[in-house]
């Protein structure tokens, strides 16, 4: 399905601009006029930049500019602020904080041991417990997180990936003892297993395995929770491994294509679980390539969901994703800059139509956020919404000359992308071959040279330093508290009772041995049993074994 | 220290000399991406099941520009990773002729002197290292996988005359049976030729036949049935005496790429020392007076001192 | 210049440590370091301290470049000298990089940590700081 728009000559309609910029003095800082990614950029754009295409409405097929026809003036984006550090009790007290403080929905960070299907008192646990998110063990765990907090009213996005169906199933477990039914349940998991093999490596099962369990939990809650969000499938962690803006619009949406070649090779019907398919994107400092991507974006799935895939509801055509502003973009030098970047990568995202957001702290290139820190990434969301004005229309870039011209750009780069992912038979023969990895690998390295060569200013690291770098202040996580946790699901391991754990665990790996059975009821009853996660996983690594990657540097 | 062409390993290798027997050497050899490393990791896995132990080098090329190189085979390797009974050594090509065959073959004269049953000689397979490996290994794999390129891949210079088993790996993907089928025909061909096993007098009814095997590495399929064929090929050399032609030839080698690496290296000191024999090769701009002279020379010595023997 | 005889290029065996993923920053680095002509030997992810120093010791490495971004680095660098300690192998030099606040460095140097690399340092910085410590190791020249 290439695309190629037609464009008339590029022409410039004042004939006297083009001498008039020769003649023009020109900057001489040596820096690239390209975008961050290497896209060209012309000093003008003008009418002659823009493609023959019938005009684009928002909320109207193929949603270039929105898929609701009132953006946000019928609804502002969540404001939905990734958090999650120590335990569950001290993430609980974060959570209920920021929902006095106008949060929106819910966002858990896990830590290193949980993301990655171990105990906290497992030897390779040591040292990791709480810093990167909140540990979570068992039921146990999941209940003090969202003591207090109504899980029929409050929608949640967990972070996690390997592990994320027998955290899912905790959480219903959790919306179980609160009374509340899980048709009413409500949120997102990340759930995104292909781009852990291609950038944040958190994988565990080898590719097939994964790919079913993923497939498992789609087919599960397309019947038992219908307004859950099953996968979000991300470019986040695509970019922030140093991919280019094009090739993280493609090996995302790629992946989505996977994942729904995967379920319809399970018998599922595409509008049956197309609609809960979402997206999570970074939000980088090159601000109009952004928005252009994120248009792109709407635009391609749009088109393939329908004419590919021949999907019949519109909610399987309208693409809906959640933004994160760029990690990587934070600096640890000056860093009260931070504040500012992410300001105007936040207004990336809202001007490219995201319908929920996650503004990064200033603190966060060196830890976990303050307090203080975390209150003002949240109301830089808040004063976008209420003082800039961006709000009150859709759209606002649609028919700028640049924009729509960088959007089509965006939509080209990426066909060809897929075009080299199908010749390799696919997604996962491509991850194997290690073809996204190593373009991944070279964009870094490419980009790293860039700013030691001054071609890229990052202010603070490489150009306008300064002496006098002031102490932030970081939160860090005590290791009396890894002693703590590890108390605590000693306790678990004593109080429950040890016969269902061990059937509820032989159930999950006869279920895992039969492909034709889905995980999900047997993981839920083993989460019901108090059994681990680390337990759960364990059974089935017992099954499905351990990936190893091959390393592309 | 064999890396480092330190010459006065010769004392030690000497000392531990012919009490020890040596390890059998297995080339593992093929394109990239063909799973060398993985069918490695699944040879050592069952050679220790047999508790035997092994030894594996991985040679990378090392940038012809920079000299450095990034060596990666281990990670394809993890679960080994604390067994004392596998050392794994990455080791880079460094890109001239001769330099990687002696201190490989020095550093499996050592693993053999160490207890090391097996070692398997891991190489990327471009450019020469091929024909390099097939020289030091006892007997060579060639790792395919299917629709990797077309017939001509296969005819490329010296494939078909150094493997002594063909591995068709990744044998769950489409096209595993035409690239057997692609093998086998080439085989034939080349059995119309003269037998590769030279020095047989003419003896061409005790030829080897390369098995084809195939295997799914990744899945630890297939592996049995390579160590089988590995094993039987070194029962027919041992049986039809090609061992020991094999082990005359590889010697006799190794002696030529010694001289070449010695001579080299002392003649590379005595043009930078010796101003004489510079400024003739500066006069002469051509240098074969300079090097005859070198090599000719009464009473020069082109041993490395570190290296000369030490009998009186 | 006057040719000489060839030297082994310094061998740097560069690890992730624990749990977490975040490759980016050692794979540029490696990449950095071949282009300076040194011997990198890259070892993945996961790896623990015990397996960083098998792999030095195995491949004769004399620096071990450590990356970590999940905050375990207070618990997990140390850990690798220790070991380099019971294993007797001190004089393998240890440096390391990731999200390393300022105020950890002084504690990790102490605990015998050569050095440390924090967000944004030039690569040249490393190379630099490499061909100070090891002056003898220059990059092998074809013989």
């Amino acid at each position: 399905m290439r695309v190629r728009y037609q464009q008339e000559k590029v022409v410039e309609p004042n004939a006297t601009w083009a001498s008039d910029f020769e003649a023009a003095p020109k900057r001489e800082d040596g820096v690239e006029t390209t975008t961050l990614s290497g896209m060209e950029v012309r000093p003008l754009y003008t009418s002659g930049d823009l493609s023959t295409r019938p005009e684009e409405v928002p909320g109207q097929y193929p949603y270039t500019r929105g898929i609701h026809p009132g953006g946000y003036r019928s609804r502002l984006w969540t404001m939905r602020q990734f958090s999650g550090f120590a335990t569950a009790e001290q993430t609980n007290n974060r959570y209920k904080y920021l929902l006095a403080s106008g949060q929106t929905g819910l966002s858990v960070a896990f830590d290193m041991p949980t993301l990655m299907g171990q105990d906290s008192d497992a030897p390779t646990s040591r040292g990791e417990i709480g810093h990167c998110g909140v540990a979570i063990d068992s039921l146990a765990d999941m209940e003090t997180l969202f003591a207090g907090i109504p899980l029929g009213t409050v929608s949640t996005s967990m972070t996690i990936n390997s592990p994320a169906a027998v955290l899912l199933c905790m959480y219903l477990a959790v919306a179980e003892k609160q009374g509340v039914p899980f048709t009413k349940v409500n949120g997102t998991l990340q759930n995104d297993i292909l781009k852990e093999f291609i950038a944040q490596k958190e994988y565990i099962f080898p590719p097939e395995p994964s790919m079913r369990l993923v497939v498992d939990s789609i087919e599960y809650c397309a019947k038992e929770v219908p307004r859950w969000n099953t996968v979000s499938i991300s470019g986040y962690h695509i970019r922030e491994a140093g991919s280019t803006a094009a090739q993280e619009l493609a090996f995302t949406l790629a992946d989505g294509f996977a994942y729904v070649d995967a379920c319809i090779e399970r018998g599922l019907a595409v509008d049956d679980f197309v609609p809960r398919l979402s997206f999570f994107f970074d939000a980088h400092i090159d601000f109009f390539e952004e928005i252009a991507k994120f248009r792109a974006a709407r635009r391609i799935w749009a088109r393939r969901m329908r004419e590919k895939y021949g999907a019949r509801d519109e909610r399987s055509w309208k693409l809906r994703f959640h933004t994160q502003t760029a990690g990587v973009s934070l600096t640890a030098q000056q860093p009260e800059l931070n504040v500012a970047r992410t300001a105007v990568e936040a207004l990336a995202a809202v001007l490219g139509g995201t319908q929920s957001l996650h503004t990064n702290a200033m603190d966060e290139v060196l830890a976990l956020p303050t307090d203080k820190a975390a209150r003002i990434a949240l109301r830089t969301q808040q004063m976008i919404a209420y003082e800039t004005g961006v709000a009150n229309t859709v759209d606002p870039l649609g028919g700028s000359y640049f924009i729509e011209n960088l959007t089509d750009r965006m939509e080209e780069e990426a066909e060809a992308y897929f075009e080299r992912i199908d010749s390799f038979g696919g997604v996962i023969p491509a991850i194997e071959a290690g073809f996204m990895q190593r373009e991944i690998a070279d964009s870094a390295f490419r980009h790293q040279q860039e700013l030691e060569q001054k071609r890229r200013v990052v202010v603070g690291v490489n150009e306008f330093l300064s002496d006098e770098d002031e102490e932030l202040e970081i939160l860090r996580i005590p290791l009396s508290l890894e002693q703590e946790q590890v108390e605590r699901l000693r306790e678990v391991r004593r109080t429950r009772d040890s016969a269902s754990v061990s059937r509820t665990l032989e159930q999950v790996r006869e279920a895992a041995s039969s492909p034709g059975k889905n995980l999900m009821p047997h993981i839920l009853d083993a989460v019901r049993a108090r059994c681990t996660e680390g337990e759960i996983m364990g059974a089935m690594v017992d099954v499905f074994g351990l990936y190893t990657e091959k390393a592309i540097i | 220290m064999v890396e480092q062409r330190d010459p006065s390993v010769r004392h030690l290798l000497e000392s531990l000399g012919g009490t020890v027997r040596p390890a059998r050497v297995v080339g593992l050899t093929g394109a990239p991406g063909t799973g060398k490393s993985t069918l490695a990791d699944s040879l050592v896995a069952l050679l220790r099941s047999r508790d035997q132990a092994v030894a594996v080098i991985a040679v990378d090329p090392n940038s012809p520009f920079t000299g450095g190189a990034i060596l990666g085979d281990r990670i394809r390797m993890q679960r080994h990773a604390l067994d004392p009974k596998v050392y794994i050594r990455s080791m880079g090509a460094r890109g001239h002729m001769g330099g990687l065959s002696v201190a490989t073959r020095e550093a499996i004269r050592l693993m053999g002197a160490f207890g090391f049953d097996w070692v398997l000689l891991e190489t990327v397979g471009v450019g020469q290292s091929e024909l390099e490996v097939a020289a030091i290994a006892d007997t060579t794999l060639v790792v395919l996988t299917p629709g990797q390129g077309d017939g001509v891949q296969m005819i490329k210079a010296g494939i078909m005359e150094i493997a002594d088993v063909f591995v068709v790996n990744k044998a769950d993907l489409p096209g595993a049976q035409k690239t057997v089928q692609e093998v086998r025909s080439m085989l034939s061909m080349a059995a119309l030729l003269p037998p590769r096993s030279a020095g047989k007098a003419g003896d061409g009814a005790k030829t080897w036949r390369p098995p084809i095997v195939t295997a799914i590495a990744l899945k630890g399929e297939g592996t049995r049935e390579v160590m089988d064929a590995v094993e039987k090929h070194q029962q027919f050399q041992k049986s039809s005496g090609e061992a020991g032609q094999r082990a005359e030839a590889r010697l006799k080698d190794e002696a030529a790429d010694l001289v070449g690496e010695w001579a080299r290296a002392e003649a590379r000191r005595l043009l930078d020392t010796e101003p004489a024999l510079s400024s003739r090769l500066l006069r002469d701009r051509v240098p074969y007076a300079a090097a005859e002279e070198i090599l000719t020379r009464q009473g020069r010595e082109l041993v490395p001192e570190a290296a000369r023997s030490r009998d009186p | 210049m006057a040719s000489r005889a060839p030297v082994r290029p310094l061998r740097i065996v560069m690890a992730k440590v624990g749990l977490d993923g975040h490759d980016r920053g050692v794979k540029v680095v490696a990449r950095a370091l071949r282009d300076a002509g040194y011997e990198v030997v890259y070892t993945g992810l996961r790896q623990t301290p015990e397996m960083v120093v098998d792999a030095a010791l195995q491949e004769d490495a004399q620096v071990i470049g450590l990356s970590l971004h999940s905050g375990a680095h207070m618990t997990l660098f140390p850990a690798v000298v220790e070991e380099l300690r019971k294993r007797d192998a001190t004089d393998i030099v240890v440096f390391g990089g990731g999200i390393i606040p300022d105020e950890d460095i002084a504690e990790l140097k102490q605990l015998g940590v050569a050095e440390l690399f924090t967000p944004g340092t030039p690569l040249q910085d490393i190379v630099e700081w490499l061909r100070r410590r090891f002056p003898d190791s220059q990059p092998a020249s074809d013989a």
